[in-house]
């Protein structure tokens, strides 16, 4: 039907765009945009032309280039300063997110940044975390300078108000790197040093070393319990002073026995002791939390409001364009936004066309066009052009941002619900102090000499190092597991809340529809043919997407063209053809005089919709609705089996219908909630007790996936927005979200069977140590035989029931 | 044996010379960020043979 302009398909030399009509030619290669073409000028005039070598069509396309005056709050001394990681004389070094990074040319090209600006001096990437550290001298260039440069080569840094408002944090894993080194260093060396003691040696050499080797063994162990261990202890301190028991507690215990009793036992001559027992124990221990503490660098699990907010944003006062914090940002200020900018905060429309993108507070990607005098919500993106608005709200006080006053974001955030480890170490500790006691009291009786003995080779013994580790190696497997296939949890211990879930809430757009297609309906009169051929003559003139949405609907029609054709940017169309004229646009272009349709809340006016006026009678209008999710159906059947089901939607209940026929009846669909309402609901399903999973994707849903006992986000993309959540869900899995829970309880199953298999060798190892007859060499052989087990154990076990699962 | 003695002390000095190499090497980073070099280490090759590259991917543009 629409003809075919471009015979033979350009490619973008820089971005690997499909280029349109016109391709811009530059050196024999093709470009879609002046974007990508000045990129490749700026890299061929310095002699960087090898990007292109490294991978082909690298680029970044640079269609929508950003406002010269975008990065001025750079040059302000108080933003600099918490951006800046590093500051002397001379140099300063800064690191940027860079979300647009994705191979390797990219960073060929921000390493060789000093090529393109003398002032810098090196630039590092990290590639897993999307940051570049650039060093530079602040003489010749400046922040700006390089963010500027930055953005002109397509690697526009992401600075929001976090960056700003946020402390700097040490990273925590350099620590554990060297508790394991230190942990691995001497338990290697004191296995070395006990051999001589197990194979037996004769007893001329034996007298003669083993006491030096004892005391080289008790040396090697006072770092390890001293600098290796010394979380458990602190742990351990900690959970006691809040009368809590945790696993810490009889791992910190074992630990400290296993010290006391092997230095007494060098000391005073009568053995060698544990030492090799108590590294290997805290060598395994540490591995284990290593292997738990690894999570994916690159999602970002705590994200609210602020990291999507601008630092900045233009202010106009008397005419004088200034720019200004947003935390600064009064109400009655005029701002500015430009393209592609977010409007920090609720603020009328002064001026110009509004074309509010509201993705990323309710899932909806088409633009809502606002005319003037409205109230615009903060959270929304302008597209087109530049827009004039004046603030009424506070940047913490608007309807969106005021989500996060609510206690729920105030408070740190425990796990609500209790992992197994945690249930069961109460008892595991109750039942070792009893039995340690126990022993100890009966050979007082009978034999006081060996009272002590029995006591302390019990909590040696009974150490859960098994149990301990369980749980790091099952759900950190899990998870790797589980992050192959799309669906990334903050941290292990997710997984077993997701075992224990009983009930899940659903967000509607952008969760279980797809926001980036969109279905039509028509509503109104039936057309007849001429009608039909109306609308299509006239929609053909546009480029607009949803005029290529109602000519798609009308597959057999064709148009011809229309006389006085006239096209009202972000309004309507309008035109004649055979006497009759039509207009086809928004409710308030086709009727400008009457009052809008009042409108209460964000999210009603986002049911998109195109009214058809012919001969100034209103005919219908076309709703444009989203698709539902591939596999919803067939979802929701499977769940409804085992969970109760909830439906939260911001929208209104056009699409109740259709929703019904999904969910089924006895599903509760509730409408037009707003933030507040979402969290509110959540917290009534969890007064009847019940454990709430909530699946959604917008800002909107961030207060009701915080409250709720497990949030799931759910994204298009894993590298741009997702709320804080528990799991961030890449939106092409979502049919296989079952799929995942029931791996998450196999998992759970996985954990409970390997506490058996260690709590069977602790029943072993009690056997020998109640009888007071606990010997270095069985301890050396029991300890690393029951951790070792435990590891592959649930490890494999673990895979297998992956595999079983449909998993990859 | 009393070899013993020495022997212990130069496996106990080596033992040592590996651990602090290991913390040298967490304190510069290296542990932090284990993928990066791995795509660094290839792009030295790469600009001596970007004469021959550039002209592979002129073919491929513009027919």
């Amino acid at each position: 039907m629409r003809e075919n302009i471009t015979q033979t398909k350009f490619t973008c030399f820089h971005c690997g765009d499909e280029c349109t009509s016109h391709p811009i030619l530059l050196n024999d290669y093709t470009f879609c945009c002046v974007g990508c073409k000045n990129v490749y000028e700026i890299l061929s005039q310095n002699n960087l032309c090898d990007y292109y070598n490294l991978e082909s069509n690298p680029g970044i396309n640079l269609k929508n280039p950003a406002s010269k005056t975008k990065f001025n709050y750079l040059d302000d001394e108080q933003v600099q300063k918490k951006l800046i990681d590093f500051d002397d004389e001379h140099i300063q070094k800064i690191s940027f997110f860079i979300p647009t990074m994705h191979c390797s040319s990219c960073i060929w090209l921000l390493e060789n940044l000093y090529k393109l600006d003398v002032g810098v001096n090196n630039s590092r990437v990290n590639f897993l975390k999307k940051t570049v550290s650039i060093s530079y001298k602040k003489e010749i260039t400046s922040i700006r300078k390089i963010v500027e440069l930055l953005t002109a080569i397509g690697y526009e840094p992401a600075i929001n108000l976090n960056d700003i408002e946020k402390q700097v944090q040490k990273s925590e894993n350099r620590k554990l790197s060297y508790q394991i080194g230190v942990a691995g260093f001497c338990f290697g060396n004191i296995m070395l040093l006990s051999f001589p003691e197990y194979f037996g040696l004769d007893e001329f050499t034996q007298a003669k070393f083993s006491k030096l080797f004892g005391y080289l063994n008790m040396v090697l162990s006072i770092p390890v319990i001293l600098f290796s261990a010394q979380d458990y202890f602190k742990l351990a301190i900690k959970g006691l002073r809040k009368k809590h028991i945790s696993i810490d507690t009889p791992l910190a215990l074992g630990i400290l026995v296993l010290f006391v009793r092997s230095a007494y036992e060098v000391i005073s001559q009568t053995g060698i002791g544990f030492f090799d027992t108590h590294a290997g124990l805290v060598f395994f221990l540490l591995i284990g939390k290593w292997f738990q503490q690894k999570t994916f660098d690159t999602l970002s699990f705590e994200r609210d409001y602020k990291s999507y907010f601008p630092v900045s944003v233009a202010v106009i006062n008397n005419g004088i364009e200034t720019t200004v914090p947003v935390t600064n940002l009064k109400v009655g200020n005029r701002i500015i936004i430009r393209n592609g900018e977010l409007i920090p905060a609720d603020a009328i429309l002064l001026n110009g066309e509004a074309k509010i993108d509201f993705s990323f507070v309710t899932g909806e990607s088409i633009p809502i066009t606002k005319v003037l005098g409205e109230i615009i919500y903060a959270g929304g993106r302008q597209t087109e052009q530049t827009i004039e608005l004046e603030v009424f709200k506070n940047v913490s006080q608007s309807y969106l941002t005021q989500l996060w006053n609510s206690e729920h974001f105030a408070k740190q955030n425990e796990s609500k619900i209790k992992t197994f480890q945690q249930t069961v170490s109460k008892y595991f500790t109750v039942a070792l102090l009893v039995i340690a006691i126990g022993s100890a009291a009966w050979w007082l009786m009978f034999n006081p000499s060996l009272a002590l003995n029995a006591f302390t080779a019990v909590l040696i013994i009974a150490c859960p190092c098994a149990l301990a580790l369980s749980s790091p190696f099952a759900l950190g497997t899990a998870m790797r597991i589980l992050g192959r296939n799309k669906f990334y949890i903050k941290s292990p211990e997710v997984v077993e809340q997701i075992a224990k879930i009983n009930t899940i809430v659903f967000d509607k757009t952008g969760t279980i529809t797809q926001p980036s297609s969109s279905q039509i309906v028509y509503v109104g009169e039936n057309l007849s043919e001429e009608e039909k051929h109306l609308i299509v003559s006239l929609t053909r003139n546009s480029v607009h997407p949803l005029s290529k949405k109602i000519i798609s609907y009308f597959p057999n029609v064709k148009g011809e063209s229309v006389s006085q054709f006239k096209e009202y940017t972000g309004k309507g169309l309008e035109g004649k053809l055979n006497g009759k004229t039509i207009q086809i646009g928004s409710y308030h272009f086709l009727f400008p005089f009457v009052e809008p349709m009042k409108v209460n809340t964000l999210n009603e006016e986002l049911a998109t919709r195109v009214y058809i006026k012919i001969d100034n009678n209103l005919i219908g209008y076309f709703q444009f609705q989203h698709a539902y999710r591939k596999g919803l159906s067939e979802l929701i059947q499977s769940l409804k089996k085992h969970y109760s089901l909830y439906l939260l939607s911001g929208d209104n209940d056009a699409e109740k219908d259709k929703i019904m026929h999904i969910f089924g009846k006895e599903t509760q669909l509730c409408f037009n909630q707003s933030p507040i309402k979402k969290l509110e609901f959540i917290e009534r399903l969890q007064d009847q007790h019940k454990k709430v999973m909530m699946i959604g994707d917008g800002l909107n849903d961030a207060g009701a996936l915080k409250a709720s006992d497990l949030g799931i986000s759910v994204t298009e993309n894993t590298s741009h927005f997702s709320p804080a959540s528990d799991v961030i869900m890449d939106a092409s899995v979502f049919e296989n979200t079952l799929q995942f829970i029931n791996f998450s309880k196999d998992t759970t199953k996985v954990i409970r069977m390997s506490f058996l298999i260690s709590l069977s060798y602790n029943i072993v190892g009690l056997s020998f140590a109640v009888q007071g007859n606990l010997s270095p060499l069985i301890a050396a052989i029991l300890m690393p035989l029951s951790s070792v087990s435990v590891i592959v154990f649930t490890t494999v076990a673990t895979i297998l029931f992956a595999k079983k699962g449909g998993l990859k | 044996m009393s070899i013993m003695y020495i022997l212990i002390g130069c496996s106990l000095f080596l033992a040592i010379c590996f651990l602090g190499a290991f913390i040298w090497s967490v304190k510069s980073g290296q542990l932090d960020d284990e993928y990066t070099p791995s795509v660094r280490i290839l792009f030295d090759d790469i600009e001596v043979k970007s004469d021959n590259t550039n002209e592979k991917n002129k073919s491929k543009k513009l027919t």
